[in-house]
């Protein structure tokens, strides 16, 4: 199976700074890849270079199976490549159906067409099965933690997109809406989209991962799938870059 | 971290609340509760300050007082309804009264000098205005200086271009029968009850309109009855005022006939219908709102941030230019103080007075109409009661604190609600 989205030998460096080592990283339709690391390892760093927020110094990336430039967020935008950040890209003076819309929309000659744009956010905010908002039109001021990152995930969905990147979805939120959130991942995948997911919390990356990609001090140390890892190997990956015969073979210092 | 219920298994839309009067009527309570004030503060305040006022001095509740309250609140309200637009994005224009000043005296000195016709005059003041807002808009955006500091300094720049204009502190009077009329003069009575009726007309079309497009498409739409609710107020107060403005107001009829709507009235109205279609219903309003309530996540979905920012000053600095076209218009001059003393302090008070947030994000084009009536009142009746400039600067300076703690509160207690 080639990967949707895949990443080979990308460097990236702030200054004297080298954050990211010839990484390796691969993402598969109606999967989740959950990317893990310790802090500073490189997740949010790879994925910005893939939702062509930073320009990447050296690598390539393709998109399903073919090579692809992505300069600005506009290119991964096109591909179908969707980014959801950690602090919630969303503007809390507008309502839900605004925020989904935000640069991207829909206008009948000169004015905004509210009422088409209404219609489509609903109708993917139903397919996605969230029932727990009271009214499209409310403020997302209004909102809890787990329902924006509900509208937050909607947003991205509703451009048609093949990959959606999640930034630590479930780091602010509590058990019933780290779990109503969770759901919502693995439908994602289930409906065929390459889900990448990162999270420093095991018990979300167990609940609804199907592979597992452990970053340590900006070098993929293994890419394996869920099902062949323990919680204690995952541990080691991303504390030590390796566990047993996994991970980095010659011992990386800092 | 939120009030808000979550109702498992219920349809999305099915459990949105239908909208009837009732209804709406709750959920405003709910909204001013939470710390979202709008209007109300303004509205309220207009109502005590009008009574307080006509019972003290009986003088206020003529028609030629009414009348006055528009004339003198003009250039106010229309410098406010473009400083809405800076406010907006959290930022602020302190050199909007000088640059209504500078405008001025460039329709003054065009006029009276060079005798080019009116209208080529008032386009070059509003160019001048634009001209000043894509200065002032680049260095806030482009350079990175704050916005208070940038137009403070132009706030003194300004005041030295005013003089260098008006040649060090003559009075340029300004004599063109239509710039002067725009202040001083009225529309026939026939005329003001035909504005009334399309204004009325138009607002009700366009309710129905939109209701039945939207009941059609299935979304939730307003009922009759709100509309008619809304309807009928709009056409009640509408309806009152030009009665009023159409009532003889001269002290003597025999000499000279007093009446009609003023006309920066229809001015004002014409320009508070555009900007609130452009802030409401355009994407570029809707952008406008976004980087005021999340700069970064406004940048993230592809807004361009600092074309934005200088649009907006650009906005600001032009409808600073037509409020000096209609200062210049009342005073039939211009001089040194044209935009000057307390005319920004009141711009800004009359947005915040109405509802337009310090904080950005938050506020509509209708604020500055509203505030604006709140300073044009006070200052009106101020002046009726015999009180002179110290008391008038002293009780506007504590009605802005008062909407600005207000409007700080306001953000607090929606923060505590779990709103913001």
């Amino acid at each position: 199976m080639t990967p949707l989205l895949e990443v080979r030998g990308i460097d990236k460096s702030f200054g004297p700074v080298k954050v990211l080592h010839n990484v390796e990283f691969s993402a598969y339709a109606g999967e989740v890849t959950a990317l893990v690391g310790d802090n500073g390892a490189g997740k949010s760093t790879l994925v910005k270079c893939i939702g062509g927020i930073y320009p990447i110094d050296g690598g390539e990336i393709f998109f399903d199976g073919k090579p692809v430039q992505i300069h600005t967020p506009r290119d991964a935008g096109e591909l179908g490549i969707e980014i959801v950040y950690q602090d919630l890209a969303l503007c809390d003076n507008l309502d839900i159906v605004q925020n989904m819309f935000l640069g991207r929309e829909r206008k009948s000659g000169l004015l905004l067409d509210e009422d088409s744009m209404e219609e489509l956010a609903e109708k993917t905010l139903s397919s996605l099965s969230v029932r727990t908002v009271k009214s499209i039109r409310q403020q997302v001021s209004s909102l809890s933690g787990g329902q924006r990152q509900t509208v937050a995930i909607a947003k991205a969905v509703l451009w048609n997109s093949k990959v959606v990147i999640l930034d630590e979805p479930t780091a602010a939120l509590g058990v019933a809406q780290t779990a109503q959130v969770l759901e919502l991942v693995r439908r994602l995948a289930d409906t065929g989209l390459a889900v990448v997911l990162i999270s420093h919390n095991m018990n979300d990356v167990f609940a609804v991962s199907d592979r597992i990609a452990a970053l340590y001090l900006g070098r993929m140390a293994a890419q394996v799938k869920t099902s062949d890892l323990t919680h204690a190997q995952v541990v080691e990956l991303i504390t030590a870059g390796r566990s047993g015969e996994l991970g980095l073979k010659n011992g990386v210092t800092p | 971290m939120s009030k808000v219920k979550e109702l498992p298994g219920e349809a999305i839309v099915a459990a949105t609340q239908a909208p009837s009067i009732g209804n709406s009527f709750r959920a405003y309570v709910q909204r001013v509760r939470g710390g979202d004030m709008g209007s109300l503060p303004a509205v309220l305040g207009l109502v005590v300050l009008c009574a307080v006022f006509a019972i003290a001095r009986p003088s206020f509740v003529t028609a030629i007082n009414f009348a006055n309250l528009f004339t003198q609140g003009a250039a106010i309200t229309l410098i406010a309804m473009g400083l809405v637009f800076v406010l907006l994005l959290g930022e602020i224009d302190l050199s909007a009264g000088y640059a209504s000043g500078v405008c001025a005296a460039v329709l003054a000195v065009t006029l009276a000098s060079l005798g080019l016709p009116w209208y080529v005059c008032a386009l070059a003041a509003i160019l001048t205005g634009v001209v000043i807002g894509v200065v002032l808009g680049a260095l806030v955006a482009k350079v990175g200086i704050p916005s208070f500091v940038v137009t403070l300094a132009a706030f003194l720049a300004f005041q030295g271009l005013v003089l260098v204009l008006v040649k060090e502190g003559t009075n340029i009077s300004v004599r063109d029968p239509v710039i002067v009329a725009i202040a001083n003069k009225n529309l026939e009575p026939w005329l003001g009850w035909a504005l009334y009726a399309v204004c009325v007309g138009v607002f009700a079309a366009i309710q129905l309109v939109r209701a039945t497009r939207r009941a059609k498409r299935g979304l939730t739409a307003d009922p009759l009855s709100l509309i008619a609710f809304r309807v009928g107020t709009l056409a009640v107060l509408a309806g009152v005022a030009v009665f009023v403005l159409n009532l003889e107001r001269s002290r003597n009829p025999a000499l000279v006939s007093l009446t009609g709507v003023p006309i920066v009235v229809p001015v004002i109205l014409v320009l508070l219908v555009v900007w609130t279609v452009i802030l409401r219903r355009t994407s570029f309003g809707r952008h406008l709102y976004a980087v005021g309530g999340n700069t970064e996540a406004a940048r993230r979905a592809g807004i361009p941030v600092d074309r934005l920012k200088i649009s907006a000053f650009v906005i600001c600095s032009a409808m600073a230019a037509v409020g000096g076209i209609v200062a210049a218009s009342r005073a039939s001059s211009v001089d040194p103080n044209t935009g000057g003393s307390s005319v920004l302090l009141y711009a800004v008070g009359a947005a915040v007075i109405g509802g337009t947030s310090l904080f950005g994000g938050k506020g509509r084009v209708l604020d500055a109409v509203l505030g604006g009536a709140v300073v044009a009142v006070i200052e009106n009746g101020m002046g009726l009661m015999g009180y002179g400039a110290s008391v008038k600067y002293l009780v506007t300076g504590c009605v802005l604190l008062l909407a600005a703690g207000v409007d700080a509160l306001a953000r607090r207690r929606a923060a505590a609600a779990g709103l913001r």
